[in-house]
């Protein structure tokens, strides 16, 4: 009698993280009409994620890994390790911005309650068992990300950046929806493991319509995180994106992205490897060189550290295209570093920011050594992390992803690797090289904050600790691995 | 483990040792005035060398194995240890730091006017890298240290070099990162085939297939060469030496340089043996090209850093001449002759820095009679000239004739070579002498020129002291090395010395070009 019962009442426990973010979200519209100091709103905001980071932990450590709604959402190690970036990029995020939106004269409290919606979605992508909740998670993400871009509404590149960002994302959603609908028309499930086993059950590896869709997901996923040649959007979206909002999708939707292509990939493309390394391979290459070579020639920084993201997509890449939950890993410990050093690029790239001038230009760092020695300091740590030059966690990310690709075989791409990081010094130190060696042609004008000085003490505590004691974050990256 | 024996001294002297300047950086982090972070510099340098000093007196002379080791976990996940100890090859170099670094501070008491705080710190963390290097027992830490030195000599000849710094700086960064990276992904492969561990001595026990051997041989060569620097990829180091402050020099050409052809010893001819005797052949020329072309490019020099810059070149052709005689003669030369370069050149650097500090130029054709005006100087100037140019009863003669030796032994015409090397040096050195020391005193600088002051005769007096200490009683330093070396080449001649033709290893290089592509 049981089969004929209305389905139960979904388990709500695997998805309080989510509910917990989603809900602070809706208090922080709430409470923004009455408050008039926007700062309440943030911290608010930071209090709601530091109760959903607490509950996360809690939540696994009760029950662990769980699925609910009928197996579309899944709780588990792999999703909860995202969730952990996800967090930290949004408390740093809403950290850089408090002082920021003020300069900008765009404290609006939606701002904040549009952060934590975008990362619930990207939550959601992390968890997500079925593609029709990824393509939820999506959404909900990129919706939110596209109007952070857009929220200097009076600043002409917020907005042009925000429609660019916004066409080119929709037609990659459209891209990911086709090559949903293809699958589930091959396989009858949009269940990423049922997928999986009905491929093997059935001998559909060598299908071309699994190809297609497999390609088709490669395309829409390599949009999110900015791989090369589906990158266009991503440094004009990123230059005139609010500076906060850049750090912020800089990591975010990258990670989600990511997590999306992990689960996808690995499980349900699990039976065609081959083929989908030999479409990422490429994709990975491209990124590190077109990336590396692109962001020499670049003098806006923002629009440096873009092509720099894109480059450090390819770098990830390389732990997807090993194929194994070992490359996973390095992969998830790469954009945890990863989240840690770009934020703190882009929170010294804001602090630049003052009344009247943008502090967007390389030449903007001239001599700032001289006058800000500490914020140079850190800048320094920052670029050299980006370098992948020991001690800081930077060199960790870079060691073990290129350890599990030399481990899988792929010495050659890790030769091509090695020689774009060395390419890509050269802009790293460029950075270093103006703010050290060159004299300072006007004062400029710090924009510090308390909020902003923890994130970035955070920031580089993390870099150093984890680039001389790594072993902290391999084991959680290595404990949280898929399946 | 009998390859190595525990610290037996109630402190950990190797890791104090190491991380000694660190605690002084963190104390210069915390001040404001400038006088006090030099005093804190000198102190912590000074600290460094005392605490250094108990490992000569307690060093066992009679075994090859590790000493004064300590281990301890680092990163259980990959089977890391945090191992470091030393052996007669690398006990040397410790001494040579610490000294080195002492001078390096005391020689930029006044040369160094801004960013002092940046300044110290730097020198400091350059410090703690280069002997880490020197202690590390296990490659990964050894890698750390490896680039943890390369930023601070990025900052040191960017911020406080001539007027071509920035150029020079990045040059030598991206040379040195270029060479290294290849060193990483051969780190790796070793990690993966050599049975997932790092552990030097462990990797060094492992049998490598022949083929394996010969593309870790190329990775490892890449950084080493790179910084040696050998014959075609030296050309980052006239610039580096040339623009860099003094401080910046003495530490390039006296510990710097010593890092690659101390990775030679350490990792390529010990783990790689059979690759070694194979590339034997063109690793001889390059080295013979090192000091020929190194000498003569020398000759030509205008600019007094400059003619030194490449007279390492030359030199340290020399050494790598005589770690690839593989034998005990020229090995011991070799690893002689880079404690001595470090003393005479850093030494000769040093002389220049002093005297640029009074004239601020750098140009021989400026300068002529010291001898008259300046003879306290010149006094040291024509000391640390001869031993460049190898006079019997100063150290510099020793190494090259054990080295010259060593060629002999292994190939007359490789003997012949390096001795016309010696001649050259001879040439270079006398002539700049000539008309840097005697002659006529210069009007342009005539006014400028004052005598050394107490701190720098204190700066260059104890180097005095070694080259004749070195020079007329060798054994002092070489008893050290006499064991390890004989090790060092049982690892590499276990199979007996067969040397490739040039023709050989021609066609070998080919096919393996070939099989990248």
């Amino acid at each position: 009698m049981d089969s004929f019962n209305i389905p139960n009442f979904p388990d709500l426990r695997p998805i309080a993280p989510e509910l917990v973010v989603i809900g602070s979200a809706l208090i922080l519209i709430l409470i923004d009409l009455f408050v008039k100091r926007k700062e309440i709103v943030a911290y608010t905001g930071i209090i709601g994620t530091i109760l959903a980071l607490f509950i996360s932990i809690k939540v696994y450590a009760m029950i662990g890994p769980t699925s609910t709604f009928g197996g579309m959402f899944i709780l588990d190690g792999y999703s909860n390790f995202f969730k952990l970036i996800f967090y930290i990029n949004l408390i740093l995020t809403i950290c850089i911005s408090i002082k920021y939106l003020r300069i900008e004269k765009a404290s609006l409290g939606e701002y904040y309650a549009l952060l934590l919606l975008a990362t619930s979605g990207m939550m959601i992508m992390a968890s997500a068992k079925d593609l029709m909740i990824l393509y939820l998670g999506l959404e909900l993400m990129s919706l939110s990300t596209y109007i952070l871009v857009g929220i200097l509404r009076n600043n002409l590149r917020s907005n042009e950046a925000a429609i660019k960002y916004f066409l080119l994302g929709g037609f990659s959603s459209a891209f990911l929806l086709y090559g949903a609908s293809l699958i589930y028309g091959l396989t009858g499930t949009t269940d990423i493991a049922a997928i999986a086993s009905y491929i093997n059950v059935n001998g559909l590896a060598g299908n071309k319509i699994l190809l297609l869709s497999m390609v088709l997901f490669a395309v829409a996923l390599g949009f999110k995180i900015a791989t090369v040649p589906f990158h266009m959007w991503a440094p004009d979206a990123y230059e005139g994106a609010p500076t906060s909002i850049t750090a912020f999708m800089s990591v975010g939707p990258k990670a989600a992205g990511f997590a999306a292509i992990g689960r996808v990939f690995l499980i349900a493309f699990g039976s065609i490897k081959i083929e989908w390394s030999a479409v990422l391979i490429p994709l990975a290459v491209l990124s590190m060189g077109v990336g590396n070579i692109v962001a020499l020639s670049q003098t806006n920084i923002k629009r440096m550290l873009a092509y720099s993201s894109i480059a450090h997509a390819g770098y990830a890449l390389l732990g997807v295209i090993v194929g194994t939950g070992e490359g996973l890993s390095s992969m998830m410990n790469y954009m945890f570093i990863y989240a840690f050093m770009n934020i703190g690029a882009f929170a010294v790239v804001i602090m630049l920011r003052s009344e009247g001038i943008s502090g967007e230009d390389l030449s903007d760092y001239e001599g700032l050594s001289k006058s800000h020695p500490l914020a140079s300091a850190l800048m320094l740590v920052f670029m050299l992390s980006l370098t992948g030059i020991p001690p800081t966690a930077g060199f960790i990310a870079k060691f073990y992803v290129f350890m599990e690709a030399i481990k899988a075989g792929y010495v050659s791409l890790v030769v091509i690797a090695v020689i774009f990081s060395v390419v890509s010094a050269f802009f790293y130190l460029r950075v270093i090289m103006y703010m050290y060696m060159r004299e300072p042609k006007e004062e400029v004008v710090l924009s510090s904050s308390i909020p902003m000085g923890i994130a970035l003490a955070v920031s580089t505590f993390i870099i150093f600790a984890l680039g001389v004691f790594p072993s902290y974050i391999l084991n959680l990256a290595r404990f949280s691995i898929l399946g | 483990m009998q390859d190595i024996i525990m610290n037996a001294l109630d402190y950990p002297i190797l890791t104090l040792t190491t991380f000694l300047p660190l605690i002084g950086v963190l104390f210069i982090l915390f001040m404001r005035k400038d006088k006090v972070i030099k005093w804190i510099a000198l102190i912590t340098t000074i600290a460094t060398f005392s605490v250094s000093l108990p490992l000569y007196k307690y060093f066992d002379k009679t075994t090859y194995k590790m000493q004064f080791v300590e281990i301890h976990p680092w990163i259980p996940m990959w089977d890391i240890m945090y191992k470091v100890g030393v052996d007669g090859i690398s006990i040397l170099f410790i001494i040579l730091t610490t000294i080195l670094s002492i001078l390096c501070v005391t020689v930029s008491w006044k040369a160094i006017q801004h960013k002092v705080k940046e300044f110290f710190v730097s020198l400091l963390i350059i410090e703690t890298a280069m002997i880490g290097i020197f202690v590390s027992l296990n490659i990964f830490l050894f890698y750390l240290f490896w680039e943890l030195m390369l930023i601070p000599m990025f900052l040191l000849i960017g911020v406080w070099g001539g007027p071509n710094r920035i150029y020079a700086a990045i040059k030598f960064v991206l040379f040195t990162l270029a060479g290294s990276v290849f060193m990483l992904i051969g780190i790796i492969v070793l990690y993966i085939i050599g049975g997932e561990t790092l552990d030097i001595l462990a990797l060094s026990r492992v049998q490598y297939p022949f083929a394996l051997q010969a593309w870790l041989f190329f990775g490892f060569f890449a950084a080493f060469a790179v910084k040696v620097p050998m014959f075609p990829v030296h050309t980052w180091l006239p610039d580096a030496h040339t623009e860099a402050p003094t401080a910046g020099s003495v530490i390039l050409a006296g510990i710097l340089l010593k890092m690659g052809a101390y990775g030679f010893l350490r990792f390529s001819l010990p783990m790689f043996p059979d690759a070694t005797r194979a590339f034997l052949v063109p690793m001889l020329v390059l080295s013979v090209a090192a000091i020929l072309y190194g000498a003569y490019v020398t000759l030509m020099q205008k600019d007094l850093k400059r003619l030194i810059a490449y007279s390492s070149v030359s030199h340290m052709g020399f050494v790598t001449l005589g770690i690839f005689t593989l034998n005990k003669t020229g090995v011991e030369g070799g690893i002689l002759q880079m404690i001595n370069h470090g003393i005479v050149t850093g030494a000769l650097f040093l002389c220049v820095g002093i005297i640029y500090e009074r004239t601020h130029t750098r140009m021989i054709e400026d300068y002529g009679g010291l001898a008259k005006s300046v003879p306290v100087y010149a006094v040291f100037f024509t000391i640390f000239t001869l031993a460049a140019i190898g006079f019997p009863g100063m150290n510099a003669f020793i190494g090259e004739f054990l080295i010259i030796s060593g060629a002999f032994k292994m190939k007359t015409v490789l003997g012949i070579l390096s001795i016309w090397g010696v001649v050259l040096g001879v040439m270079y050195m006398a002539w700049m002498y000539y008309r840097v020391v005697l002659n006529e005193v210069n009007p342009k600088i005539r006014s400028h020129l004052l005598d050394m002051d107490f701190r720098e005769i204190i700066t260059l007096v104890p180097l005095v002291f070694l080259v004749f200490l070195i020079g007329v009683q060798p054994e002092v330093l070489l008893s050290y090395m006499h064991t390890s070396v004989d090790h060092l080449l049982e690892q590499v001649n276990a199979q007996g010395v067969e040397v490739f033709t040039v023709s050989d290893s021609i066609k070998l290089l080919a096919q393996y070009i070939k099989e990248i592509f």
